[in-house]
């Protein structure tokens, strides 16, 4: 008996309403403010129809076409990060009593059920990596444990992305519930967990024709097809390359924005501060995105270890790419190229390690 | 610090300014109440009270140096406060009326403004407080936010030292989820190089940042004044970037000099300006 696994493209608020009946919140991919955002959406038609885009060092672009895909582009600034590992949140309240004792509070959020439709392979990657680092958060845990993950295979790389050669796209490789093949005319649907099996069961599949199979098989290919790749390095070595004067030239470049962190599907950095109210017998205690290009990552009792833009470079890419092995048994890069598109200036990051890999110049 | 344990006593002084940073306070609404629960507001000419020559635990002040008369003031107040917390862009680093100091042409500009000149006496050059006496806590931004001015009176009654946050606006941009208006738009954004505090207010309603916070922690701004060189604006027009309203930060004012009136500056003004 063929296998049930082609969703026909009108089929597809089929999906949405079976989720919403299973009390999932749904969040998708949306046009807003020129870029791909993942907000909450009730139905099919606030999802992107026919657009595309481009990417390139520092620049970021929607382009509108007459085609009825709904995923024809590759990602947006954010995806997954935000929904688990929350910009601002409190972590506890601390109350001070009449009798001048403290008590304090945790305050996590309660967190809702949802259904994330959309999500790339890479960022799929980036959220396991994510669940290493944050493995006994519970802030984090509660967000995570409340997702569904629908994934869909990455039709579109833009010139910036290079998931191929890290091995975590363009398809959806693992960590998804459910993942689909955007063709012309549907999907094709496959499970990767008991809960997606059980969801599939429940919707008006057939069998997908050969020509569909064919169709996503040559989709795939091209996808694969990526203009930017890994460049062949040793991790373990880039600890070691701290006098390169690549570091000079990308110190030079760098406007230490954060930009590149912030965006980084895998990056985890908080800072935590108090926020007392005014009469000041109550404080929150919040923990909000940090990045290392601030200078108050790097400061300990009084001093500050990277003061300069090329020790935070350094750090970042030194960490991402090369103790990150050490930490998490892979590099911290899943190769969605956010960090070339989303950097103010457009530096590339795959160029500076290029640029290492290379023996220093003797002289000028 | 100890006197701060008790009620504390506040001034909020004027000086050169266009009183929008007062504001932090009045608009604070049910805060003010509890702020004025907390402390004793001895001197706040725009809320009503008036005693300029009280002694307080902590004055905020407002406004530039703008004129001889504001130079003998600000060194009363100084005489008369135990800290000195400056509010806003014009008493941290001159404000808007600073860029009369990068023309050297005060006295033409005054002459052809007003019809009495001979009743103008106004300070060739506009100084920061922080020029004349000593302040203690700069509060920047223009204006101000309460929430700013609120955590700087809290930090000060529990007896420690204010968080001084230099994070650039990027940061927060991203932390709101703002998109990013340079690279989805191309227009020459200060939020690299500008310390946060206002919630990264402008690129959350699509629009470039215009530095009105003025200059954040390792602010790279040749490099920016680079790039914006790169999206197409004029020297002209990049020197206006970095010489608005906190023209006299060290950081704004070195990398403005260089593009201000270079020859380049042939374009029509006001062609590339916000």
């Amino acid at each position: 008996m063929p296998t049930a696994d082609y969703l026909p493209r009108h089929s597809l608020s089929h999906l949405f309403d079976l989720l919403q009946q299973h009390g999932y919140r749904l969040v998708g991919p949306q046009v807003i403010d020129g870029a791909i955002l993942y907000r909450p959406l009730t139905a099919v038609d606030q999802l992107p129809s026919g657009t595309e885009q481009v990417q390139q060092p520092g620049q970021y672009r929607l382009i509108q076409t007459d085609s009825s895909r709904r995923f024809s582009w590759a990602n947006g600034p954010q995806a997954l990060k935000p929904l688990t590992f929350t910009p601002r949140e409190t972590l506890w309240r601390s109350q001070l009593h009449e009798d001048g004792s403290l008590s304090f509070h945790e305050t996590p959020e309660p967190a809702t059920p949802t259904a994330v439709i959309g999500v790339r392979g890479c960022d799929l990657a980036a959220l396991a990596l994510q669940d290493q680092h944050f493995a006994d958060d519970p802030y984090y845990r509660q967000q995570r444990d409340a997702l569904l993950l629908i994934a869909v295979d990455c039709s579109h790389p833009a010139d910036t992305c290079f998931c191929a050669s890290t091995g975590d796209g363009p398809d959806a490789k693992a960590g998804h519930d459910l993942a689909l093949t955007e063709l012309d005319d549907g999907f094709l649907i496959r499970a990767g967990s008991e809960r997606g099996k059980n969801l599939m069961t429940a919707l008006p599949l057939t069998a997908a024709s050969h020509a569909s199979h064919q169709q996503a098989e040559t989709q795939y290919r091209r996808a694969s097809q990526q203009q930017r790749q890994l460049p062949t390095f040793d991790p373990a070595q880039l600890i070691h390359l701290g006098g390169h004067p690549a570091w000079d030239a990308v110190a030079d470049a760098c406007l230490s924005c954060g930009n590149c962190t912030s965006v980084c599907p895998s990056c985890f950095c908080f800072s935590e501060s108090e926020v007392p109210e005014l009469d000041g017998t109550a404080s929150s205690h919040q923990r909000q995105w940090d990045s290392c290009f601030s200078e108050g990552h790097s400061y300990i009792h009084g001093h500050r270890f990277r003061p300069d833009t090329k020790g935070r470079y350094r750090q970042w890419l030194t960490h991402k790419f090369g103790s990150w092995v050490e930490q998490y048994g892979r590099s911290g890069c899943t190769g969605c190229g956010r960090c070339i598109s989303w950097c103010p200036v457009g530096i590339d990051p795959l160029q500076v390690l290029a640029q290492l890999g290379d023996e220093p110049p003797t002289s000028n | 610090m100890k006197s701060l344990m008790t009620k504390p006593r506040i001034a909020v002084h004027k000086f050169s300014s266009c009183d929008g940073c007062q504001l932090a306070f009045l608009n604070l609404g049910e805060a003010l109440l509890q702020l004025n629960a907390q402390v004793d507001i001895l001197h706040f000419l725009e809320a009503g009270m008036s005693d300029a020559e009280a002694d307080v635990d902590i004055a905020f002040v407002e406004g530039s140096l703008s004129t001889p008369d504001e130079l003998d003031r600000i060194r009363q107040v100084r005489a008369h406060s135990r800290y000195l917390v400056t509010i806003g862009a014009c008493a941290t680093s001159g404000g808007l009326q600073a860029l009369r100091n990068l023309d050297g042409n005060h006295d033409d500009w005054r002459d052809a403004i007003y019809a009495r000149p001979e009743f103008i006496h106004t300070l060739k050059h506009v100084k920061p407080v922080a020029a004349e006496v000593k302040v203690d806590l700069e509060l920047w931004g223009c204006p101000v936010s309460s929430a700013q001015v609120l955590a700087a009176v809290r930090a000060l009654l529990f007896g420690v030292a204010p968080v001084d946050d230099r994070d650039r606006v990027c940061l927060e941009c991203k932390r709101q989820q703002a998109v990013c208006v340079m690279v989805t738009q191309g227009v020459p954004c200060m939020g690299p190089v500008t310390r946060t505090g206002c919630g990264a207010l402008c690129p959350r309603f699509g629009r470039d940042c215009y530095g009105c916070y003025g200059p954040s922690e390792t602010a790279q701004t040749d490099t920016l004044a680079r790039r914006f060189a790169g999206l197409g604006l004029l020297p002209d027009a990049i020197a206006r970037r970095f010489l608005l309203i906190n023209s006299q930060a060290p950081a704004f004012l070195q990398t403005g000099r260089v593009f201000h009136r270079s020859p380049a500056r042939a374009q029509p003004p006001g062609d590339q300006d916000d």
